[in-house]
């Protein structure tokens, strides 16, 4: 796949399609890849890369992208484009400076995940097909991809491509994998239980803002939590209130718009499962006001811009 | 708050400008009680609840929250209500699955000609809440007067 994705960026550069390319490129580290714009078929050919670490969602690259001039090319797999249609449904991306490659995407890989499974001192390897094979300071070490899926990729919702110019690969279809049954399992519990599991997730925030700063729903020019108006702009959480509530205010701006892309747990470096708090909105939503997946297609309403008149009201407690 | 070593909960009421502050409005001059607790924010249409607000309140010490706006079809604005109430609906929800009860929030259609409503809401608002008790999981330690 990768010398499919190599070929096709240079194939569009060079027959003047696309002026740049937006694709992965290795980073720090082999499981560190970053997005990367190429402009020129050498860097393509030293630096492009689509192995199992490219989880980089591209569509919220593509609002600044886009405006820049000149023509962007992008590589979206099938949960970045469910992304980029939310954006263009926003009206947040200029949709004919784009040219938009969709692919098919196995499942990415956690390199916590790989390490847990004991392959350690990685020096290099081959990370493109259905088997990772690492060479290790111990040796040669080989584990199916499928066996360390990151955790987003494993409750993958979709592998359809819902907007592209071009596909490369195959399309796929949506899928039911089950990626409430955590949710329902926090719902199960008593509400000091759940009050214990958030107060010990959410503590270990250190407000780098990752979250906010990758997601692609979250595309405002300007921030509440960059608002020193707002009184939540603080770079640290000053206190357990905006500990617990820094991420509920941000899980409430996106919901109804979150695509489920699973890009704020990935970037989180405290592992804080935050896409638990985005799902508990989809949830809820689905359940009350009827099935809708953001990004999906071009036209509904989303659900918050939107009512019946028969809308259950806000359930009551059983106290009072 | 503790007064006299009993529990007096605070009560943050945020009340529509068309509807429920004129309910409220009307069950004072009709000399109805409702217990002091309860503190009236008035807004201009139950749709201007930003969400923040009721966590700040929260924040601020506030064992309770209750919005009052108009019946749904009754918006003096058309819609709000309807918004507000589709907001409000996932906040709580929300507000639950975090561990806070979920009788420390409630929504209530009050018009301008339901005074009895209105104190008879605050009443049992404010009842409810006493049973619970203080709300120490969403405040702020900061914010506690002395």
């Amino acid at each position: 796949m990768q010398e499919q994705v190599r070929a096709k960026a240079i194939e569009l550069l060079q027959s003047g399609t696309c002026d740049r390319i937006l694709g992965w490129k290795t980073g720090e580290f082999f499981y560190d890849v970053t997005p990367a714009v190429f402009t020129t078929v050498e860097e393509i050919e030293k630096d492009l890369v689509y192995n199992a670490f490219c989880g980089a969602n591209f569509s919220k690259y593509l609002i600044a992208e886009s405006r820049k001039g000149g023509k962007i090319g992008a590589f979206l797999k099938p949960c970045d484009t469910y992304s980029f249609q939310q954006l263009l449904k926003e009206h947040r991306i200029w949709r004919e400076n784009t040219y938009i490659v969709g692919l098919s995407c196995p499942g990415m890989c956690d390199m916590d995940k790989i390490r847990e499974a004991g392959i350690k001192g990685v020096t290099g390897g081959d990370f493109t097909g259905e088997t990772l094979s690492f060479e290790t300071l111990y040796g040669q070490q080989e584990i199916a991809r499928e066996a360390v899926l990151a955790e987003r990729c494993k409750f993958c919702k979709s592998k359809k491509l819902v907007i592209f110019d071009e596909l490369l690969g195959e399309q796929g279809e949506e899928r039911e994998t089950g990626r409430f049954d955590e949710v329902e399992r926090l719902e199960a519990m008593t509400a000091e239980e759940r009050f214990a599991f958030w107060q010990q997730e959410l503590s270990k925030c250190i407000r780098c803002n990752a979250c906010r700063n990758v997601c692609p729903a979250c595309s405002c020019e300007k921030c509440v939590f960059d608002n020193p108006k707002s009184g939540v702009e603080n770079k640290a959480a000053a206190n357990s209130f905006e500990e617990q509530l820094f991420h509920v205010i941000r899980a409430f701006h996106v919901a109804g718009r979150c695509t489920d892309c699973g890009e704020c747990s990935r970037v989180c470096p405290q592992h804080i499962p935050l896409h638990l708090l985005n799902r508990k909105f989809i949830k809820d939503i689905n359940e009350i006001y009827g099935p809708y997946q953001a990004g999906a297609d071009p036209d509904t309403r989303p659900p918050l811009l939107n009512f019946n008149q028969g809308d259950p009201e806000p359930k009551r407690g059983d106290v009072g | 708050m503790q007064v006299n070593g009993q529990f007096q909960p605070t009560i943050v009421a945020f009340c529509c400008n068309w509807c429920s502050y004129a309910g409220a409005d009307l069950s004072g001059t009709n000399r109805l009680q409702y217990p002091a607790n309860v503190k009236i924010i008035r807004i201009p249409c139950s749709c201007r609840l930003n969400p923040m607000f009721i966590l700040r309140a929260f924040q601020r010490g506030a064992d309770g929250v209750i919005l009052c706006g108009c019946h749904p079809g009754d918006c003096h604005y058309t819609t709000g209500n309807y918004y507000a109430r589709r907001r409000m609906t996932l906040l709580f929800n929300m507000l639950e699955y975090l561990g806070i009860e979920r009788d420390r929030t409630r929504v209530e259609w009050v018009s301008a000609a339901e005074g009895a409503k209105f104190a008879a809401t605050m009443n049992d608002f404010v009842e409810t809440i006493t049973r619970l008790g203080e709300n120490k999981r969403l405040e702020d330690l900061r914010c506690k007067s002395k």
